[in-house]
């Protein structure tokens, strides 16, 4: 019984994932997609990187391969499931959660901190978060602007699906504090349960204390 | 059985920000040309071989829907027309390798 890290071709933040999830004291393994899902997982983290090079979308080849069958079956079954940065965009590739992640305003890929308001704390990614408190977590993304049609952004207000919004340190949610034009600022959302979650910026790497911040913590420790 | 080639044109719907169109038209106003937008569209061609035009066509749809147009983001248009058999243009290709 552990968490299982699916890495696919192009991954690079598996290891990460692995060497956060343990420092927390839990139990993960790498997975390669091909092998799929072991049973009875303890959770499934879907880390970041470059899956199939970004060919044709970022995460739209990785969100067809069998091991999101698996993936979604345990996270029917409320195994939690956390995409994280490339997989965020095969979460939403796959129809883990709602949305697309594509090219950041910008049109650059875009490294730096970024603060973080919590926008609900009664999720397993934020139950170690108040309401309203603010982190600061690193992105690393070129495609990471979340865009949804008017009416389903409307419907994640009123079912409260948004976890996590770009800030100012203050906790103000600004346009000038949202780094690639997401809609509504959302950096990360939660698909039909709350067990499943995707965010664009990075807990893992804000997880050790020897390489900074350790404001991320709180989100892997969902699969504690 | 008949050859195709299905080509599906990949574009973002109309109000979805295109920043890589964007600059391209920036880069194109730089060089002295003057335009009112820019829009860009990703072209597959697929050659594949089916028993009718609508055939061929429904096939193509299907790979744009399962696969190669996210419907969040994207509208895609379908075409299909016959291609000549791939079998004549082989021949020729060794013949001018001896």
């Amino acid at each position: 019984m552990t968490v299982a890290v699916v890495r696919f071709g192009g991954s690079n933040c598996d290891r990460d994932a692995v060497a956060a999830l343990e420092h927390l004291g839990i139990d993960a393994e790498l997975v390669w997609h091909a092998d799929g899902l072991p049973s009875d997982p303890d959770g499934v983290v879907l880390p970041g990187g470059f899956s199939y090079g970004d060919y044709l979308r970022a995460g739209a080849i990785a969100a067809r391969t069998p091991i999101l069958d698996d993936v979604r079956e345990a996270a029917a079954d409320g195994v939690p499931v956390l995409g994280v940065c490339n997989g965020a965009q095969v979460g939403a590739e796959s129809g883990l959660v709602p949305g697309a992640f594509t090219t950041n305003r910008s049109a650059r890929f875009q490294c730096e901190h970024v603060h973080l308001r919590v926008e609900r704390a009664d999720t397993p990614w934020t139950a170690a978060y108040e309401e309203g408190d603010v982190i600061e977590v690193p992105i690393a993304h070129a495609e990471g602007r979340f865009v949804v049609d008017e009416a389903r952004a409307e419907r994640l207000r009123e079912e409260d699906r948004v976890l996590f919004r770009y800030c100012e340190a203050d906790g103000t949610v600004t346009d000038a504090a949202d780094p690639n034009g997401s809609r509504d600022n959302v950096a990360g959302v939660v698909g039909d349960r709350d067990t499943v979650a995707v965010t664009m910026p990075h807990p893992e790497r804000a997880t050790l204390p020897d390489v900074g911040p350790t404001d991320g913590q709180g989100v892997l420790r969902a699969f504690a | 059985m008949t050859a195709y080639t299905a080509t599906v044109t990949v574009s973002l719907k109309r109000g979805v920000l295109d920043p890589e169109a964007e600059t391209t038209q920036r880069a194109l106003e730089r060089l002295g040309f003057e335009l009112e937008s820019l829009r860009s569209a990703d072209r597959y061609e697929v050659d594949l071989d089916a028993e009718s035009d609508a055939a061929a066509a429904d096939r193509a749809e299907a790979m744009a829907e399962r696969l190669l147009a996210n419907p969040t983001i994207h509208d895609y248009e379908v075409t299909v027309e016959q291609r000549p058999a791939a079998s004549e243009s082989a021949e020729t290709a060794e013949g001018h390798g001896q």
